[in-house]
């Protein structure tokens, strides 16, 4: 490690091997007489053509959640401002978040060593963090790294007080409304919006209000959120692992499961409902009795271009008490440093490098995926493209995160269990899932 | 009695090992010594692994609390409605997909067997679907019946019908792609049994005037009796460790998880090490069991026939 002198950024970048790297790396392509002038060039070059020995070169490998291209390049930004002092290879992942987790756990279970940096979808950062998965941030790149950074998101990557990831990105969702069906229905996107309202508006005008409720990652996202909403929690203290508390048999609880309730018996659930993910309440929404919607922002640049954008207003994600502020879905994507890297002091670089505010801006542009760097709001591009920017700052730092437990697969797990179908909840749910819950936690029941 | 009699003649003819010379016998142990511990080191090896890790409460995100605990993961396991609900969902699958294999499959035994037009074709295409990956074929259902992109639904007049929301329906689907999936493979094994008979038998049932259904009951399967076994084993053991469709189809919502899907879900999901490998041992064992029972049924069966 590289001694910090005043906390920046440089001290860690000016790494004593990274010369000896590139002295080696141009003697081994026989460059050492070409002027020194042409000297970084030709070295990005030869780190990029893989020149001669690629051994030379140390290999960091990033393992990613799939995405439209997003991150591949921003690996290869980052390589070649490295200048031959390390390069980033991309690994994908699967697509679903839940299976990400999975493989990951096998493989640093393993020490797998071929791990060097990984984006760790949110929830998962307790058990990783907890399990010794992770390589710590020490107070000084700490300092230097978390600059400016929104609350929410960076409080998704701390775990016992101490920093073990980066936020990437983060993301939030808002209400999606066809202006058309909230004009029908004299709704006000501008004041606050309660599911209750959005349920009748939708019955009203013979529209769907279109959620995630699949047995899935995203029908916690949706639970979590209500529950948060209404004022409680899913656990009392997530932070005490095996013997957390679950504080969802509460008032909160029931009038969360309420909302589920009312909905799923509504004419205005959709008819895939138990069966809905991110793109099919997407294509719901798109349908012609499309009229509501709670979803990622992606939704939003994937109709850039498309008639459908003229229609298309947002809120913020509906309350469910009216006058109580609702807590968004927080989610979003962390790089951590894996603690069997090889390499983790270039690692801490290429992580600085990756999640960098220029960085943020551009994979926001470019996946609309929001970046956890405030300032990044501001920019003019991000406010030309992103109409909703400020809602959008407001909503992740307003946002509500999953319970941060080394257990949260398990919790996950249970809520999916028992809230699944939606058509089958009611007020007992909350009860039977505090039960479950503490049993699970226990080992006293399969999953 | 006699069945007794005649398997003690034919061991006393049959050469036994003691009977080889010391040599013969020490090249045979090392001509096949490293196979049997190939054999011992990718098997035996990990169920005994198993078995130890189900004596513990070990997860791998929280290697700390690893202790052992017994035969505790047993008594939660079969104490556990859950184990329960998942045995009867994999024996109500099993018994569905491999009847409706049979029947299916000798039906198109059948064709194959007695087709003279096309007959190469015929046979390729009803191996198609035994020749796809079930991840695959699992997928292809999925989308097929999918209550927003399936064309399954419009064609029965059910368009906002979703089949994945309910446990029948969601089972519905699950089991026809199974059966779709593995009946090419009935209908090989019975395939095999059916080219056995000799064409003699039927000539002379025709020449005493029996009709095609006494063909069929009297001549056609009691001779494809072995050919069948051998098919109800094989599909019975496979279909009782079924995950991949209802993996890909439910991911085991509506009640719909096996006891495999159940293995899965404590081993890699929750990482409940110790919970999951008693779940995989206890599913080991119900297929031993599965495979005693048929395998004592068939025998007793078989040599029931030797005697008629």
């Amino acid at each position: 490690m590289a001694e910090p002198v005043d906390g920046g950024l440089a001290p860690l970048l000016a790494l004593a091997d990274a010369a000896t790297f590139t002295k080696r790396e141009i003697q081994n392509c026989s460059m050492a007489k070409v002027s020194s002038v042409f000297r970084v060039a030709l070295v990005s070059a030869a780190a990029l053509a893989g020149c001669s020995e690629p051994a030379a070169v140390p290999t960091l490998h990033w393992y990613i959640n799939p995405d439209n291209g997003g991150q591949t390049r921003l690996a290869e930004q980052c390589t070649q401002q490295a200048r031959g002092r390390y390069r980033i290879r991309t690994a994908l992942l699967p697509r679903d978040s839940t299976a990400q987790r999975e493989q990951l756990v096998r493989r640093l279970a393993a020490r797998d060593s071929g791990v060097d940096l990984m984006s760790l979808d949110v929830p998962y950062l307790a058990e990783f963090a907890h399990a010794g998965f992770l390589r710590e941030f020490h107070p000084q790149e700490r300092q230097a790294l978390t600059e400016g950074l929104l609350e929410a998101p960076l409080a998704s990557a701390v775990w016992d007080g101490r920093l073990f990831a980066m936020p990437f990105n983060a993301n939030t969702q808002l209400l999606w409304v066809r202006k058309s069906v909230a004009e029908d229905a004299g709704l006000d996107l501008n004041g606050q919006l309660t599911w209750d309202e959005i349920i009748e508006a939708a019955e009203r005008t013979g529209t769907t209000v279109q959620v995630q409720a699949r047995r899935y990652e995203g029908y916690t996202v949706l639970i979590n959120s209500l529950i948060m909403s209404a004022g409680g929690a899913i656990l009392v203290d997530p932070a005490a692992g095996k013997d957390a508390v679950p504080a969802i048999d509460s008032a909160a609880g029931r009038a969360a499961a309420r909302v589920i309730e009312r909905l799923a018996n509504s004419p205005a659930a959709a008819p895939t409902l138990a069966n809905a993910d991110e793109g099919v309440a997407q294509a719901g929404f798109r349908a012609a009795n499309g009229g509501f919607m709670t979803n990622w922002p992606f939704v939003y640049t994937a109709e850039a271009g498309r008639p459908l954008q003229e229609d298309f207003g947002w809120s913020r994600w509906p309350a469910v008490e009216r006058g109580r502020a609702s807590a968004p879905p927080l989610g979003g994507v962390n790089v951590a440093i894996s603690a069997f890297s090889k390499r983790p002091s270039l690692a801490v670089e290429a992580v600085a490098c990756i999640t960098s505010p220029a960085s943020q801006k551009q994979y926001m542009l470019a996946e609309g995926l929001l970046a956890t760097v405030e300032s990044v709001y501001d920019d003019p591009e991000i406010r030309a493209a992103f109409p909703m920017a400020d809602l959008l700052r407001e909503s992740v730092d307003e946002a509500a995160p999953r319970p941060l437990t080394p257990y949260y697969p398990d919790i996950t797990d249970v809520i999916q269990r028992t809230w699944h179908p939606p058509a089958s909840v009611d007020q007992t749910t909350p009860a039977r899932t505090a039960r479950f819950i503490v049993e699970v936690l226990h080992e006293r029941r399969l999953l | 009695m006699a069945a007794k009699h005649e398997a003690g003649a034919r061991r006393a003819i049959r050469v036994t090992p003691a009977a080889w010379p010391r040599t013969e016998q020490r090249l045979g142990w090392s001509l096949c010594a490293p196979a049997v511990g190939v054999m011992l080191a990718v098997t035996a090896l990990p169920m005994l692994q198993a078995l130890w890790l189900s004596l513990q409460s070990y997860r791998i995100t929280d290697p700390g609390s690893r202790r052992f605990v017994g035969l505790d993961n047993y008594a939660l396991i079969l104490a556990d409605p859950l184990w329960w609900h998942t045995v009867g969902v994999t024996l109500l699958i099993t018994a569905i997909t491999v009847s409706a294999a049979l029947v299916i499959g000798f039906a198109l035994a059948l064709v194959m067997h007695r087709i003279t037009f096309g007959r190469d074709m015929v046979r390729t295409a009803i191996l198609v679907p035994y020749g796809i990956v079930t991840i695959v074929s699992a997928y292809a259902w999925l989308y097929a019946f999918r209550a927003d992109s399936g064309f399954v639904p419009g064609w029965l007049g059910v368009a906002n019908y979703d089949f994945f929301a309910g446990f029948g329906s969601s089972l519905f689907v699950i089991c026809l792609s199974e059966i779709w999936k593995t009946t090419p493979f009935v209908s090989l094994l019975l395939l095999a049994g059916l080219a056995q008979i000799p064409t003699e038998l039927y000539e002379a049932a025709k020449v005493d005037g029996a009709t095609a259904r006494q063909r069929l009951w009297k001549i056609t399967l009691p001779n494809m009796r072995g050919a069948i076994m051998v098919a109800v084993l094989f599909r019975t053991l496979d279909a009782y460790r079924i995950f991949d469709n209802v993996f890909v189809m439910t991911g085991g919502a509506n009640g719909t998880e096996t006891v495999a899907f159940l293995a899965y879900r404590q081993i890699i999901s929750r990482t409940a090490i110790g919970l999951g490998a008693a779940v995989s041992v206890l599913l080991f064992l119900t297929v031993v069991l599965i495979a005693f029972v048929l395998v004592k049924a068939f025998r007793a069966d078989l040599s029931r026939i030797g005697h008629e």
